[in-house]
Order: C-alpha cells, then sequence, then structure tokens
C-alpha cells in the first residue's frame, strides 16, 4: 500500500530525528528552566552551557589506551560492502582483514603465513589445503572445507555479479561457469573432507597462494548466509566473523567498533581488545585535526600543509608505498596522434618526471618511476627492480623537438591539433594534469587541454576511448608482478588504450605459464623493456602514503596488498614513567 | 482551511512528481556510468550487473518502475553501498543533518531575535554599530571560510587548555554539534537580525506604542508585550525557506566536521553517480521542502490572527 | 546716476506670456530622481565605486598589464606576497653519490651494540641550495641501509626526526640527494643506519641553511637568463627572479593573475546569470500577469514546480548532467542551471506587479485614450516594474556569486586551470595554516564583492522606494 510506505518511511525518520535530537531539546529545555528560575538568564545560560560542555569532556573517547588496550582510528569512508564476495573497494578490504580470514594471511612484513589452512601444497596442476582444526566462526562453529567451496562458487555465480571474479580463472571451469556456460557445481574445487580442501587449477598458478589471502576468497558459512538472504553483511548482526576481531557496533556513515574474537584460533597473539573508528570522514584536514586532539592514534592522507604543521608539533611521521603505480596513457585506437611512435618518443624526450614527483608533488614517501614495477616486489632472490634495474630516459627538449616534426611528417599534418588529457578531478590529478599542460606547451609546444572528470565519468571515457592521453593509475590485485606486467596485453580489459602488440602478450604468456621464478623475471624485464622502448605509457610515480602515528602503538602493518591498514599485531607500549607528558605534543 | 490544505497537498504532490521526473531526466542524460569501477569488468559480469539494478530494461519501464516504487515508499538497493536501502541511508543520514539544522535554526532565531532587538533599542549607538559590523561581515564572507576558521578555533583553544573541550570534527554528542550549528545558523542569524532591526524601528513609531506610553506603561513592560511581540511576526514567515537553507545547504559544515549528514551523502553520491541515492534524496528532500513550507503558512495564520489562509490564496 | 523716466509705453498691459507655468527647474524623471537621492547615501556611493574598482580590477587589469593566470613559476612555489627575490643560478647535474668499501656494511655488529651507535661525519657535500642538498657520512659497521630524515626543528627524540625522505637503496651507499621542495631555511637532517635484522641504531644530525639557486636549464628556458648563452659565465651568479607582488600559489602561478582573471569568471557568472534571468523572469512574469487568467495559472504553476526543487541539490545535478567536456571551463553550464533554476522568483515577483498595475486608474485612463498593448507595456508596465527588478537584481548578484563560490569549493564548479575565486578557496583551504594568502586573498574579494552589492542593493531599495521620496 502506497500510504502505508511513505508512513513507514516518515514515522521512521522522526522517530530517528526524535531519538537523536533528543539530547539538544533535553538541554534547551533544561536551559529553559534555568531561564524561568532566575533573573540573570544570560549568566545562567552560559553557566549551563560550560557546565554541559565540561561535563562530558572526560567521557571523550582517546586515541590509545593502555589499559584498555583499544585504539582508535578515523577512516575514510563507510565500507561500501562487507560481503566478500562482491566487496571492491579498500575500506572494505581494510575492515574485512580484521574480521575475516582465509586460507592463508600475511604477517607484519607481508610474509605468507598459516590462516585457517595449516598446511599446504601447490603443483603445477592443482593445490591441496589441509584446514586447522580448531578455526572457528564467531558463534563457535567450526570453519570448514565446504565454507570454502560455497564462498568461491559465491563468488563466480553470474547472479552475485561480483567484480572481482576474474581472480578465480586459473581454478579449472570458473571461467565458464562465470560466463554461465556452466554449473556452479563444476568447479575444480572438492572438499575432500571437513578439513582438506582439493583444487584442481587450469594453467599454472605461481601466485596461487596469495590469492588465497585475497579477501573475496575468504569462506562463507553456507546457513548463516541463506538465512540471512538479501540482508547479508548489511549490518553487525548479519555477518559471521572468523578473523581475530568481531564487528560489535556499526552505526552506517559515522562509527564502527571491532573486538577482539574470542573463537580466533591465534587469539593469544591478539594484542589489542577494541579497535574503535568513531570517525568517518573523507577531509584529510578534519582527520589530521583529530590526530592533533588526540581523537584517534593515526591520520593518514597527509598533506603539504598539515605535514608542516605536524613538523611543527613534533609529531612522529611515517610514509610507506601503497603499491600504486601512476602514468600517462596513451590512446592506441585508429587515427589518434597519440598512436604515433615518435609523438609519444617526444613526450618522453621532455616528461621531468622528477621535477614531478620533487618539485611539484613534494610529498615525501613518493619515488618517481620509469617502469611499471613498484619498488618492493620480489624478483629472484631480492627485489625486482634492483635485479633488473630499467634506466631513466633521456631528458632532451632538443631531441624531443626533433621527434615531433618527425611525428608530424609521418601524419601528414601541418600542425597539431589540440591534444586531450583526461583526468580526474582530485586536487592531486589537477596538480599533476595542469603541471603536464604547462610543460607541454613551453617544451614542444603542443597544446593539451585537460578533461577533468569525476571518477565514472572519466571511467566511462576511458572505456570508450575518448581522450588522446589520461592520467591513470594501477594497484596491485595480487602480490606477483604479473598483476602489473599483463596490463597491457592486448586482451587485458583495464588496458583502456588498446595497446596491441604480438610481442607483449608473448611474454605475458611466459610469465603467466611458468613455475620458474628466473624465466618469470626474464620476462617481466623484457615486457619493461618494451614499455620504455615503445613509450607504451609515460610512467610518472609510485606513490607513497605519508602518515603520523602514535609513538606508543606499534607493529601496526601497512600494505599494498591486503587490507590497509592492519592492526591485528599492533599493541602499545606502556607510558614511560619518566614522562608523564610525552604524550602531549609541545607547541 | 481543511481546503486549503488540501489543495496545498495535492499540488505538493504533484511538484514532488515533477521533481521526481525531472530527476530521473537528469539522471538518464548524465554521461557516465554508475556501474563503472576502477578494475575493467567483462561483458558477462557486466550483464549480470545491469539485471541486478534493473538497467537492462528499456527507459520508459524503468521510469514506470522508479515511480511504482517510490509510490511504495522504496527507493532501491544503493549502487555504492551493495547491501543498504536507500531508505535506510536516507533515514540514518537525515536525522543527522536534521538535528543539526534545529539547532542551528535555533541557534539562529534566538541569536537574530536578541541582536535585532539590541540594535533597534541602541540605534545609531555603538552596540548597533557593533552588531550590525558583524551582520555586515556574516552576510558577506562564505561559510566555507567561517567553517574553516571555526574549526581552528577549537582547535587551538584544545591546544591552549590542553584536553579536548570541545571534539574538533565529528558526531555523537552535543559537543560535537555547538561549532557546526553555530557556523550553519550564522548567515541566517545576520539576516534575521536585520530583519528583526527593521521591523522593530517600524512599529517603534506605531501608534498603539505611543498609546500605551502615554498611558505611562513601564517602558520594559512597552518593550515585551508590545514592541517584541508585534516585530516578530515577519520573522516567522521567513523561517520557511530559512528551515529549507539549513536543512539541505550543510554540505560544506558537514563536510569540514566531519559529520555523517545527508547533504554530503548526497555530494558523495553524486560524484559515485549513485543513481538510487541521488534520486531519492531529491525526492526526499523536495517532498520535505513542500511540507515545511505549507507548515510555516499553516502556523502564520494561527500567529497572525489578521491574517486568513483560506481567504488569502484564493 | 541715470533717473528712470517712465514712458506711456511702460503703461501698457503685458502681453500674455506662453510659458509663465513652464517648469523652469529641470524637470526629473523617476530614474533621476532616484539616482539623486542615491547619490545621496553615502555607503550606496562607496559600494558602487567599489564594484567599478572590483570590475575594472578583473577586467581592464589583465587588457593594460599583461597578466597569466596559467604559467607556472617552478622557481617559486607558494611564494608569499613580496616584492623581488633573487636567486643564484646553478648547475644541476645528477649526482652518483658516494659508495663505501663493501666490507664494512657486511661485518656484522650484535643488535644491543648496534643501538648505541650512531654514523659518523655527517656533512655536506656541495652548496646546500634549494635545487638540492647533498650529504654523506662515514658508513657504520653492520648497517644494510641507511634512512634520512629532515626536520625544521631541532629533533627531540627517535621519533622525532621530521619528514622521512627516503633510505639508500644499497648497503655501501653512505650519501643521500634531497631535492624534495626545499625552501630558504634551515633544516636539520638526521641520518639513521638500519642492520639487517631492522634494528636501528641512533640518529646523527646535521644542521643545513639552504639558499634559493634555480638550475641552469630551467633559467634558460623561462628566460631569466635574456640570450645569454655562455654557460659558464652565469653560473653562480645571481639573478632577478620574476615578480609576484601578491605571491604565487601552490602550482607556481602569480596570484594577481589569478585573481584578476578568476574575478572575470566569478563576476560573468555573477552579472550576466542574474541578468539573464531577470529577462526571462520579466518575460515570463509580465506575459502571465498580462494575458491572466488560464494561462497565467498554468505558468504560475509550472514556476512554483521549479521554485520547489531543491536549489543546490540541482544545481549539482545539473552541473554534473551537463558534463564538462574536455577543455571546457565549466562556465556555461553552471550559468545555465544558475538561470533555469532563478528565473521564477522573479517571474512571480514581475507578475504581481503587473497584476497590481493593470487595475491602477492610469492604465484604465490610457487605455480608454486607446493605448494599444506595446505601448501600455513599454510606457507604463515596464518602468513601473523595473524598479522593484532592479533591486532584487541586485541582491540576486552576491547570491549568484556565493553559488559559483559555493560550488567550485565543493569541486563542483569551473574545471581547471580556469581560476574563479570559488576555486581558488578551494585551493588555498589546504594551505591555510602555512600560506594563508592563497584562502584570504580571494575569501576577502569574495566578501568585498558580496558587501558591495549588498550595500547598493540596500540603497537602491530606499531611493525607488516611493514612499522615502522626499525624506532626504
Amino acid at each position: 500500500m502506497t500510504i502505508f510506505g511513505y508512513v513507514y518511511v516518515l514515522g521512521g525518520i522522526c522517530a530517528d530525528i526524535y531519538l537523536s535530537s533528543k539530547t539538544i531539546f533535553m538541554s534547551i529545555h533544561s536551559v529553559f528552566t534555568l531561564l524561568h528560575s532566575t533573573r540573570f538568564g544570560a549568566v545562567r545560560l552560559l553557566m549551563s552551557f560550560i557546565i554541559l560542555l565540561v561535563a562530558s569532556a572526560t567521557t571523550s573517547a582517546t586515541g590509545v589506551n593502555y589499559s584498555a588496550r583499544s585504539i582508535a582510528i578515523a577512516i575514510s569512508q563507510e565500507p561500501p560492502d562487507l560481503n566478500t564476495s562482491t566487496s571492491t573497494d579498500s575500506v572494505s578490504f581494510m575492515v574485512l582483514n580484521h574480521i575475516m580470514e582465509g586460507l592463508l594471511s600475511y604477517d607484519q612484513d607481508q610474509n605468507l603465513v598459516a590462516g585457517v589452512a595449516e598446511s599446504w601444497e601447490l603443483r603445477s596442476d592443482g593445490a591441496t589445503f589441509t584446514l586447522r582444526k580448531d578455526a572457528r566462526w564467531s558463534d563457535g562453529s567450526s570453519v570448514t572445507a565446504h565454507d570454502f567451496v560455497f564462498a568461491w562458487r559465491k563468488v563466480l555465480e553470474p547472479s552475485t555479479g561480483s567484480q572481482y571474479a576474474f581472480i578465480l580463472y586459473p581454478i579449472l571451469n570458473a571461467q565458464a561457469i562465470n560466463e554461465g556456460k556452466l554449473p556452479p557445481s563444476e568447479l575444480g574445487m572438492t572438499a575432500v573432507d571437513d578439513h582438506t580442501l582439493e583444487i584442481k587449477l587450469f594453467q599454472p598458478c605461481p601466485y596461487f597462494l596469495g590469492l588465497t589471502a585475497f579477501s573475496v576468497l575468504n569462506p562463507i558459512k553456507e546457513s548463516f548466509y541463506l538465512e540471512r538472504g538479501q540482508r547479508y553483511a548489511a549490518d553487525v548482526s548479519d555477518l559471521l566473523f572468523n578473523g581475530p576481531f568481531k564487528l560489535t557496533q556499526w552505526v552506517h556513515g559515522a562509527s564502527m567498533k571491532m573486538e577482539k574474537n574470542n573463537h580466533y584460533w591465534n587469539k593469544s597473539n591478539v594484542w589489542l581488545n577494541t579497535i574503535n573508528v568513531p570517525y568517518i570522514t573523507e577531509d584529510p584536514n578534519a582527520r589530521m585535526n583529530l590526530y592533533r586532539d588526540g581523537e584517534v592514534a593515526m591520520a593518514s592522507g597527509l598533506n603539504e600543509e598539515s605535514l608542516l604543521g605536524a613538523l611543527h608539533e613534533r609529531m612522529q611521521i611515517k610514509t610507506f608505498l601503497d603499491g600504486s603505480i601512476f602514468f600517462v596513457e596513451f590512446n592506441y585506437r585508429d587515427k589518434r596522434i597519440s598512436a604515433n611512435k615518435n609523438f609519444r618518443k617526444a613526450i618522453q624526450a621532455v616528461f621531468n618526471t622528477d621535477d614531478l614527483v620533487y618539485k611539484i608533488q613534494g610529498s615525501p614517501g613518493s619515488y618517481p618511476v620509469y617502469t611499471l614495477y613498484p619498488r618492493w616486489m620480489k624478483g629472484v632472490k631480492d627485489d625486482f627492480v634492483r635485479e633488473y634495474p630499467q634506466a631513466k630516459p633521456e631528458l632532451n627538449i632538443e631531441r624531443g623537438r626533433e621527434y615531433l616534426a618527425l611525428a608530424k611528417q609521418e601524419l601528414g599534418i601541418e600542425s597539431f591539433p589540440v591534444i586531450t588529457l583526461l583526468a580526474g578531478d582530485s586536487p592531486g590529478s589537477q596538480k599533476i594534469s595542469e603541471y603536464f599542460q604547462t610543460l607541454m606547451q613551453q617544451t614542444l609546444g603542443l597544446e593539451i587541454k585537460v578533461d577533468a572528470q569525476i571518477f565514472k565519468q572519466r571511467l566511462a571515457k576511458m572505456t570508450a576511448g575518448e581522450f588522446d592521453l589520461v592520467m591513470a593509475g594501477w594497484g596491485p590485485d595480487y602480490n606477483d608482478l604479473l598483476t602489473y606486467g599483463d596490463l597491457f596485453a592486448s586482451y587485458n580489459l583495464n588496458n583502456r588504450g588498446r595497446y596491441n602488440n604480438p610481442e607483449y602478450d608473448r611474454w605475458v604468456a611466459v610469465a603467466q605459464s611458468s613455475l620458474e621464478p628466473k624465466v618469470r623475471m626474464a620476462a617481466f624485464n623484457e615486457l619493461q623493456k618494451i614499455i620504455a622502448d615503445d613509450v607504451v605509457i609515460i610512467p610518472l610515480y609510485e606513490r607513497g602514503a605519508v602518515y603520523v602515528q602514535h609513538s606508543r602503538v606499534k607493529n601496526i602493518a601497512r600494505r599494498a596488498i591486503g587490507g590497509d591498514p592492519n592492526f591485528n599485531f599492533a599493541y602499545i607500549e606502556p607510558e614511560l614513567e619518566l614522562e608523564p607528558e610525552q604524550e602531549k605534543q609541545s607547541p | 482551511m481543511m481546503q486549503f490544505i488540501l489543495k496545498r497537498l495535492l499540488s505538493g504532490v504533484i511538484t514532488i512528481w515533477f521533481i521526481a521526473t525531472a530527476t530521473f531526466v537528469g539522471m538518464h542524460v548524465v554521461p557516465g556510468d554508475p556501474l563503472a569501477d576502477a578494475k575493467a569488468m567483462s561483458p558477462e559480469i557486466r550483464k549480470n550487473l545491469e539485471a541486478r539494478y534493473g538497467l537492462d530494461k528499456p527507459v520508459l519501464q524503468q521510469y514506470g518502475i522508479y515511480l511504482s516504487n517510490m509510490l511504495q515508499g522504496d527507493f532501491g538497493i544503493s549502487y555504492t553501498q551493495k547491501n543498504r536501502r536507500v531508505n535506510d541511508i536516507i533515514r540514518e543520514h537525515f536525522s543527522v543533518s536534521a538535528t543539526l539544522g534545529v539547532l542551528a535554526l535555533f541557534i539562529a532565531t534566538i541569536g537574530g531575535i536578541v541582536w535585532g532587538a539590541l540594535t533597534a533599542v541602541y540605534k545609531d549607538r555603538w552596540p548597533d554599530a557593533v552588531i550590525m559590523f558583524f551582520v555586515v561581515i556574516s552576510v558577506s564572507v562564505p561559510s566555507f571560510v567561517f567553517a574553516m576558521l571555526g574549526q581552528l578555533g577549537v582547535l587551538r583553544l584544545n591546544q591552549w587548555l590542553g584536553f579536548s573541550l570541545i571534539p574538533v570534527a565529528g558526531w555523537g554528542t552535543f559537543k560535537h554539534m555547538l561549532i557546526p550549528a553555530l557556523v550553519l545558523g550564522l548567515g541566517t542569524m545576520a539576516y534575521l537580525t536585520r530583519l528583526m532591526r527593521s521591523s522593530m524601528l517600524e512599529v517603534t513609531n506605531a501608534d498603539y506604542i505611543r498609546t500605551a506610553r502615554a498611558k505611562g506603561v513601564p517602558p520594559l513592560r512597552i518593550f515585551f508585550k508590545h514592541q517584541l511581540r508585534n516585530a516578530i511576526l515577519p520573522v516567522v514567515t521567513v523561517l520557511g525557506p530559512a528551515i529549507a537553507a539549513i536543512t539541505t545547504g550543510g554540505f560544506v559544515v558537514e563536510l569540514v566536521f566531519a559529520i555523517p549528514g545527508l547533504g554530503r551523502y548526497f555530494v558523495q553520491a553524486v560524484q559515485q553517480l549513485d543513481y538510487t541515492v541521488i534520486m531519492g534524496t531529491t525526492v526526499f528532500y523536495g517532498a520535505f521542502l513542500v511540507l515545511m513550507v505549507l507548515a510555516v503558512d499553516i502556523l502564520y495564520g494561527f500567529v497572525d490572527p489578521r491574517i486568513r489562509v483560506g481567504k488569502s490564496s484564493g | 546716476m541715470k533717473h528712470f523716466i517712465p514712458t506711456p509705453n511702460d503703461f501698457l498691459p503685458l502681453v500674455k506670456a506662453e510659458e509663465a507655468e513652464a517648469i523652469v527647474r529641470p524637470s526629473l524623471s523617476y530614474w533621476q530622481d532616484a539616482w539623486q537621492r542615491l547619490k545621496q547615501n553615502r555607503r550606496a556611493l562607496w559600494s558602487l565605486y567599489l564594484i567599478v574598482a572590483l570590475l575594472g580590477f578583473s577586467f581592464v587589469l589583465p587588457v593594460i598589464v599583461s597578466l597569466d593566470p596559467i604559467k607556472q613559476d617552478l622557481t617559486q612555489l607558494s611564494q608569499s606576497p613580496g616584492l623581488s627575490r633573487t636567486s643564484v643560478i646553478v648547475e644541476t647535474l645528477p649526482w652518483s653519490g658516494r659508495y663505501a668499501e663493501a666490507a664494512i656494511s657486511t661485518a656484522n655488529t650484535p643488535n644491543t651494540e648496534f643501538t648505541s651507535m650512531t654514523v659518523a661525519d655527517l656533512r655536506l657535500v656541495a652548496n646546500a641550495h634549494t635545487e638540492s642538498v647533498r650529504l654523506t657520512w662515514e658508513p657504520l659497521a653492520g648497517a644494510a641501509y641507511y634512512r634520512i630524515y629532515r626536520h625544521i626543528l631541532v629533533p627531540s627524540g627517535s621519533t622525532d626526526l621530521g619528514l622521512p625522505l627516503g633510505a639508500t637503496e644499497r648497503p655501501a651507499q653512505v650519501s643521500y640527494e634531497d631535492r624534495l621542495k626545499l625552501k630558504t631555511t634551515d633544516y636539520y637532517y638526521s641520518v639513521v643506519a638500519v642492520n639487517k635484522a631492522g634494528v636501528d641504531s641512533l640518529f646523527a644530525t646535521l644542521k643545513v641553511s639552504a639558499h634559493h639557486a634555480t638550475g641552469i636549464n630551467d633559467a634558460i628556458s623561462r628566460g631569466l637568463l635574456g640570450d645569454v648563452i655562455d654557460r659558464d659565465n652565469v653560473l653562480n651568479t645571481e639573478i632577478q627572479l620574476q615578480q609576484h607582488i601578491l605571491g604565487t600559489d601552490q602550482l607556481g602561478r602569480d596570484m594577481l593573475s589569478r585573481l584578476a582573471y578568476g574575478g572575470q569568471t566569478s563576476l560573468f557568472i555573477g552579472l550576466v546569470a542574474p541578468f539573464i534571468f531577470v529577462v526571462i523572469g520579466i518575460i515570463y512574469g509580465g506575459l502571465a500577469g498580462y494575458l491572466g487568467g488560464r494561462v497565467d495559472e498554468v505558468m504560475m504553476r509550472f514556476a512554483d514546480f521549479v521554485i520547489a526543487l531543491p536549489f543546490l541539490l540541482f544545481m549539482i545535478l545539473f552541473r554534473v548532467a551537463m558534463g564538462i567536456g574536455s577543455g571546457e571551463s565549466g562556465i556555461l553550464p553552471m550559468l545555465i542551471a544558475l538561470v533555469a533554476l532563478s528565473w521564477p522568483s522573479i517571474a512571480r515577483l514581475v507578475r504581481g506587479q503587473v497584476l497590481q498595475l493593470r487595475e491602477q486608474p492610469f492604465i484604465e485612463a490610457a487605455q480608454l485614450m486607446g493605448a494599444n498593448s506595446s505601448y501600455l507595456i513599454w510606457r507604463h508596465m515596464l518602468p513601473n516594474v523595473m524598479g522593484v527588478v532592479l533591486v532584487s537584481l541586485t541582491f540576486a548578484i552576491p547570491s549568484a556569486i556565493f553559488t559559483e563560490a559555493f560550488l567550485s569549493f565543493i569541486g563542483m564548479g569551473v574545471a581547471p586551470p580556469t581560476p574563479s575565486w570559488g576555486a581558488m578557496c578551494n585551493d588555498g583551504v589546504k594551505s591555510f595554516l602555512s600560506h594563508p594568502h592563497e584562502l584570504l586573498l580571494p575569501a576577502v574579494l569574495i566578501s568585498l564583492t558580496v558587501l558591495a552589492f549588498n550595500l547598493l542593493g540596500d540603497g537602491l531599495r530606499d531611493a525607488l522606494d516611493s514612499r522615502m521620496k522626499g525624506s532626504r
């Protein structure tokens, strides 16, 4: 019934307004009573306000509490989706990595360690996982191999509409199931018994173990899922946890609270009792101010301004590489000027990546890059970038102009039309695109127009190919160079510029199908050579996130893969007796 | 009276339909793709998602479904928060905006009346000049500047005190609301002060005041009983638009002070092209405005006996 | 003295004068009268001057002086207002760094011992300047790599070393080059050695004062050296940097230029949008009022619908729905949205006035005397409506300017690099504490404009109000 629907909505809203504004009305009421009871209303009014303020001042949450073993943090947005099979964003993954656990998980130093599985074996045609007997859901029941089978099939089921379904494609029949050609029961995985999981791979997958730590591959208890139906993961009571923490409070858009999960098998190694999330704000300035005020234990996303303040107030400043690589991508679709190699070489010859990172961005922790790979990914033994360093392209404005003249000749044009640079609308990307625009004008005389679009419109334009150049970035899905390397394979849907080079595809295939690190790393090296020689992209920088952290909180894991930040093994050092005022920052 | 209300309600329903349609059309000419995400998706996965949100149907049919769902008070499921209903989102976030708005309006009204009366009493003397100077400032300076300064002021105060007297941001207790409400209500307060001042001055020369004075009524009594009471009337008329401006205009304050209000949520939804949330919010706010204006019109009829709403609106 | 002698002619009656009753003083039209009264209102007059000055600043100044709101001066980022600055020309060749013999770094030092050691002899390699600071130190036995920090205060402890600039790449490397946004202040560099187990040593600190420098290539491409090609001669000489009277923003763009061009955007939207919607409102409202009856009812019902739309929500929606194409400034979508949402209030106002006027005796008289519609509208209706309309136009301007500023502030306004005062405030907010001029200058201009138009509006209202006639 129509009327009832409205009554429901409006009634609910009224009830909520009433409840949440009760505090206001009560205080207003008390103020009025005071006003009535005295002749000096104004004075009493002021006093009552002050009393009201001071009385509740002591109860305000503190960012770090040693005795309660609790910390408070602010996150940038409400986690959009805590259903592991459909979740796609970093905030949800951050929360999920505290409340859920996969077969394997990451330790403090980004190493894969045992999770729900206590032992495992990876072969070129499959894998076997033995699950620990003491792994429990937060309702006390065992986490079994069936929970994994159910969850992974759910991810692949077409009706789920999971965007990360592709990550399971190395498993036999996974792709066919996701495309609706086979029923989910045909998936190449079986629960041999409650504690043994058998996986069949359709091609060798060297990074498969890393995938099992990814949130999308977390287990889901079938009976619970079916019972909750549409509401699964919508609220605290609609979730079952098997991670170190459980979600105990979730006020949408406002706050969350995670508390230690007593059913967690490794609970003796979890020090914290509570992770409070009392603030949800996308404004980095507000987060910084909360940190300053001692209400949160750390604040991320610092800009130049807040950094200066942090220095003056002697805060502990840290950086970490969040795995994102940024670059300018070209459009290779027919007849685009950007498809001309000399044109691209001209831009490469004049673009000063160092200036961009050090002078324009000026944020510590970011590094200029000349390749597609981040500096922390492993090669054969050492970091890949040290084993196969990629030289910085030579800067030469004269050479750049020559390339441009050549391009003009090849294209048979009198002068270059205005080139479109598609970019995001965030301040950071505005800064870079405006710098790029000015630089091209000043060095090559190229006129660039910046097409700044909101996220979804930019994506739509990227997919449709409505750009000459686009400012793009890429973050890793799993801990293997392939997550970066296959980006410009001709069939990759994320290759929005439609770069198509059989040679490139061939090397990707080598890296995909081999289990031998040496062969694979050599292949990745070939890929980065192609990227530099053919100027597939102009690499810009590897992003370093700058943050401030309370100096007594230790072991917070900052990581590029798996939710960030992670407090599973964080602890607080006791306050030193000698310095009782340590917490307070001197002005 | 009843007929007047019914008539207004009917036109309100048509207005809401108009808003709903305008939003629907707006949303469907927006360039961009609500389903797009940072990682590209295969056509198969995309098809699955489109089916989930009914985007695979013809536009007219989508419009029909949208209207009929709306009539049943169901705004659908959010695109970005995949397992939350838009109804829940509106309910949770609007209550925050409304709470803030009520407090802001309270501060603005009380402040406006008090300052306005003061300026009128001390016309052309220094209190008048000082208050009017601040009024002029608060009308001319953009609200985001005040919001920034307010937050900075609180921060400095806390640092000076050595403990957190007022939180710099966030939501939850009465303390969280004070500064944001003050910033939010500032513009309206300035406006009401001006209004109150001129209406007080007008009343000062009225016959009944002169009569009262001639009869020897004490000045304070004249002030409260006759002057203030009559001067407040015009203030009531602008409360409707003021409520609208305050509850829908909290974007900046909500953003700066990290308040989980509907305004901030709306801006986010627009940036992420969350169709259902955008349409739901707009229609809801439209309905809210219509109701508020109607309520104030009726209220005015009660406050001022000279006005009979039933007749005046022909 | 000449005596007056009357003649008979003096006793004749005067010829009847043609213009005895003529108005000798110049006749004042409604507008002239209003203008006279406005001139007596000092506040309004000063506001008018201020508006003219602001218009001149935005539209005339860029014509007289060549200003470039987009050009970036990378040698002067976020420069505060001031006069000329000098800089030293330096060579900026890449530095390969300094490396120790590998033997030292592979040595093994116990953790307990390592935590109480510091790197020795932390020193500068070359002159420290804003293009680069080059550091080196003596290797520490057992160090796997070194971390380098930069502070603006004297470090007080191991958690207070300042900005983590980075780490050395190889164990043997005992040098670091800092190029990260260096300013002409004192810096405290600290170096911490880290061993293989990830244990930190104590820190060593060095105070460094950097002076302003410009890379030679930079200076040449920027034209700071004129036509000098002799690189060796100009090295280490002092040059005059470009002047930025009001400083620069975070991209090194001249604030004065941006304020002037930003004013063009803001004032253009603020003036043109109200003007257009007032014209539309007059036509629409006038038509509705003049035609009356059923047409009037339908027309006004539609206007009511538009009024009922939540204004800011629809401004944002319109802006997104229209989209901003590549290279467009985004002024047009905002203009259209503003006009589309704002005309009905004027239309309502005009309609009300016209309805009132229709009943006035002088209109009836004119009609009786055979005046046709267009005469009635042009001669009687329009001039009488104009007063009210003009006042609401003056008040619509500041609110349009506010709307532009507000939308640009939340990132839904004009597209960069188009400057507007609101967008500049948005940029400036982020660096409010360290470079307050980036927020304050545009905010002050917005405030001044809004203030001026509000006061002018007050003055106009008083001047045009017929009840006030002769009160001064």
